[in-house]
């Protein structure tokens, strides 16, 4: 591959697009994309493509296009295909076996008939509820093919920033768009741009941009899916923050789990450097900037700023007191701008389609400051106990109600919703009553919880709060660098009690001290993780504190989540004997003969659930 | 340990032998020796400059890394906030049974080593683990005794052959 100039940018769209046309005169009389994610692979979406090729070979199809794209968001469903043939709009398949890839080539793709079984409809409200801005070219493009990228007029929006505008305009536009960092702290992009750039001019220093791809929060999986569907999204919105910066390096962080997503990445900066879309003089103009990846090891805290940076110059990722910004001191002790992955890839957007367009989604006024409302849309990685899980990019300012029922499509098995989980190990548990509050940072936070980086997690009538509570603070007592006492031994003490609480060795006063450890870590740790790991057990006591007076006065658990509170037991009435749960119980603690109830032995029984996940006459039951 | 110190300098030499990559190189390592030897640590402090106690404490920092060898087949029971709420206790709960092992403890064998990881953004698909670089999605306990029957079968067929298929 060859530098190129500004003008190849549409030479190569126009190439690309005619080499993808399909028309039933041929050459290309179908397409056929396999939506390879992480989430569709390990649902089997490499066996999908081996069979996929394999047909086309076979039969030596050479006027079917066989193609790989990144996922489309409906993850309950891989693997998915989509088939495209010539005049006709394409049609999405999911649910797949190789068995139904055989069916779809020989129905649809040879005699035109849509295997109605696999079809996923476009117009589900899981589609049409939601706005894509970030995620357009999802599923459309291989992320490893650039010119699929310029053909959806990739740098087209960098080949004009670098030619049409200052720096300082670049910072005006995006300073008005009020974009809000999408990585959790909902900081104003354009400010902090401003500021990097002003230290950096004032003690004539190089200045770095960084993009923050650790995604930390379990649960959370909006970065993997935009690297690994458009990889250059990213880059191209870097590039535009480092000419405006004034910055000639970037760095990209990515979570070591995220294998895949460090493959497209590296494959997709390659690329870039080899087209001079990145290194000295890009694309023929004075403006110099590279990228390189540093992968994560392991530690949640690392998402967090000054961590990160401490990660990147090798050490051990232990955070720093943040009275001095790392805008001004960060990366090597020089001016740093971090933003996330999903803050980056909004950039060329909002410089291609005009502020105008970005802030007529969302809530709030930003015209004279940015933190007066919610602009532009967000992804939110959509799972637990809801049918549609995957992920979703909506406008700023939907409801929690509209999320969960229209696009998510309820609770499954016919439970009943009881919570949703947003903002991760910082951010909160939200009941029913708030189903109607509309997505923003600032409501969010208003009702105690908040935005976080898009994971949203729903909990049925069979989630334990207290468990919940106690999974987080879990979590963050290992994730905790222990530097301050506050983070270090609030978390020790309040995992200690949590503790106690599920295991039926709650006592009075245990409450009390939940809060006022919780009010000391908020106010008096050195950062954000152990300022906000309060979060969940504060929502959690505040809308559910019935559930642990019942832990700690009753010993009872009512979700059957604490496994110190129950037991497993058979109903003899509703028991038929079938013998399912006895044949899969992994320690053989269940006996009885043949349409004949059976019995638990409580003293083998490990409470892996497996029984009363199977049983389908709801004899076994939790007391 | 002459064979061992080639591999190491081969590694040095692709991350440039440069000090603010010391995380990536002790992950290459990892991956490659599936632990830090004590030995390894001490020649990277020598050619990289860098203080021992520094690097040991990056080595004991990170969960990436560990001082002690893992087993052949690595499972990362992920109990990310999704698996959590699916059921992800439990089939560790029947792991830690089924291979007599605590979570972060490799079995007598050294077949097994049973780790957990939060998380690898496959939420949706909960619950989610991996055996080395493999992902097994929609997760159950009742999938336990099989799995790990399928790999003692690897184990068994191809002792010295590391690769999933």
């Amino acid at each position: 591959m060859q530098r190129i100039q500004i003008s190849d940018l549409d030479k190569i769209k126009d190439e690309t697009l005619k080499s993808q046309h399909l028309s039933e005169k041929g050459p290309l009389r179908a397409k056929v994309t396999v939506h390879m994610g992480t989430c569709g692979i390990s649902a089997g979406a490499d066996k999908i493509w081996d069979t996929a090729q394999e047909l086309v070979d076979q039969r030596n199809m050479r006027d079917i296009l066989l193609t790989k794209s990144g996922c489309v968001g409906y993850c309950c469903h891989e693997p998915m295909i989509t088939v495209e043939t010539a005049g006709l709009p394409p049609v999405k398949y999911g649910d797949l076996k190789p068995k139904d890839v055989k069916k779809i080539f020989e129905d649809h793709i040879l005699e035109g008939t849509i295997v109605e079984a696999n079809r996923i409809a476009d117009d589900l409200p899981f589609f049409t509820k939601q706005v894509q801005f970030v995620c357009k070219n999802r599923g459309l493009i291989d992320p490893e093919k650039i010119d699929e990228y310029i053909a959806q007029d990739g740098y087209k929006t960098l080949a004009k920033v670098l030619t049409e505008m200052t720096p300082d305009e670049v910072i005006n536009t995006v300073k008005t768009s009020a974009l809000r960092g999408r990585g959790g702290g909902g900081f104003p992009a354009g400010v902090k741009w401003e500021t990097c750039r002003h230290a950096g001019e004032e003690r004539n220093e190089e200045r770095y941009v960084i993009c923050n791809a650790d995604e930390g929060d379990p649960g959370a999986f909006m970065d993997r899916s935009i690297i690994e569907s458009d990889p250059h999204s990213v880059i191209e919105g870097m590039a535009i923050g480092a000419y405006a910066i004034g910055s000639r390096q970037g760095y990209i962080y990515i979570r070591k789990e995220y294998p895949v997503a460090v493959e497209k990445m590296d494959a997709a900066l390659l690329q870039a450097k080899e087209y001079g879309l990145l290194g000295e003089n890009i694309l023929g103009t004075d403006f110099s900037f590279d990228i390189e990846i540093h992968r994560g090891a392991g530690a949640l805290v690392c998402g967090e700023s000054t961590a990160l940076m401490a990660s990147l110059e090798g050490r051990a990722g232990i955070p720093r007191a943040k009275y001095i910004h790392t805008v001004e001191y960060g990366l090597w002790n020089k001016p740093s701008c971090l933003n996330n992955v999903e803050t980056w890839a909004n950039v060329s957007l909002i410089m291609n389609n005009g502020v105008d367009k970005f802030t007529s989604i969302g809530t709030g006024d930003v015209s004279k400051n940015p933190w007066g409302g919610s602009k532009g849309t967000k992804v939110f990685s959509l799972t637990g106990n809801v049918n549609n899980t995957g992920l979703i990019e909506v406008p700023m300012g939907i409801t929690l109600r509209e999320i969960i029922y229209d696009i998510g499509g309820g609770i499954p098995g016919g439970k009943k919703f009881k919570t949703v989980q947003t903002g991760g190990p910082s951010g909160g548990f939200l009941p029913e009553k708030f189903l109607d509050l509309p997505v923003d940072f600032d409501s969010l936070d208003e009702a105690g919880s908040m935005m976080g980086s898009g994971g949203m997690i729903v909990g049925d009538e069979e989630t334990c709060m207290v468990d919940m509570a106690k999974y987080f603070i879990s979590f963050l007592q290992e994730e905790s660098c222990g530097k301050c006492i506050p983070c270090r031994e609030g978390l020790r003490c309040m995992l200690s009690i949590l503790e106690n609480i599920c295991r039926g060795e709650g006592q009075e006063g245990d409450i009390e001290a939940l809060k006022d450890l919780s009010r000391v870590m908020k106010q008096s740790s050195l950062c954000a993780l152990g300022q906000s790991a309060p979060n969940p057990v504060l929502t959690s006591l505040q809308y559910y504190q019935e559930e642990y007076e019942k832990h700690i006065y009753e010993k009872k658990c009512p979700a059957g989540v604490c496994t110190a509170l129950y037991e497993m037991d058979i109903d003899p009435e509703l028991c038929t004997g079938c013998m399912v749960c006895a044949r899969n119980c992994p320690v053989g603690a269940i006996s009885g003969e043949k349409q004949k109830p059976h019995k638990i032995d409580r003293d083998k029984c490990i409470k892996c659930n497996v029984c009363y996940t199977l049983c389908k006459f709801n004899a076994v039951k939790k007391v | 340990m002459k064979a061992e110190l080639t591999t190491w300098e081969s590694i040095l030499d692709r991350w440039q032998n440069r000090k603010d990559f010391l995380i990536e190189i002790l992950q290459d390592i990892q991956d490659e020796y599936s632990y830090l030897p004590e030995a390894v640590l001490g020649e990277l402090s020598k050619k990289l400059d860098i203080p021992l106690n520094h690097i040991y404490e990056a080595a004991t920092y990170y969960k990436a890394f560990s001082l002690q060898p893992k087993g052949r087949f690595k499972i990362n029971v992920c109990q990310g906030t999704a698996c959590h709420v699916r059921g992800a206790s439990a089939i560790l709960n029947s792991f830690e049974n089924m291979l007599k092992i605590k979570t972060g403890e490799t079995d007598e064998n050294g077949n097994f080593t049973l780790d957990v990881v939060r998380c690898i953004g496959c939420c949706a698909l909960a619950p989610v683990l991996t055996v080395n670089e493999d992902v097994q999605a929609k997760f159950d306990p009742s999938l336990v005794p099989e799995m790990l029957e399928k790999y003692r079968k690897m184990e068994t067929e191809s002792p010295d052959d590391a690769t999933e298929d």
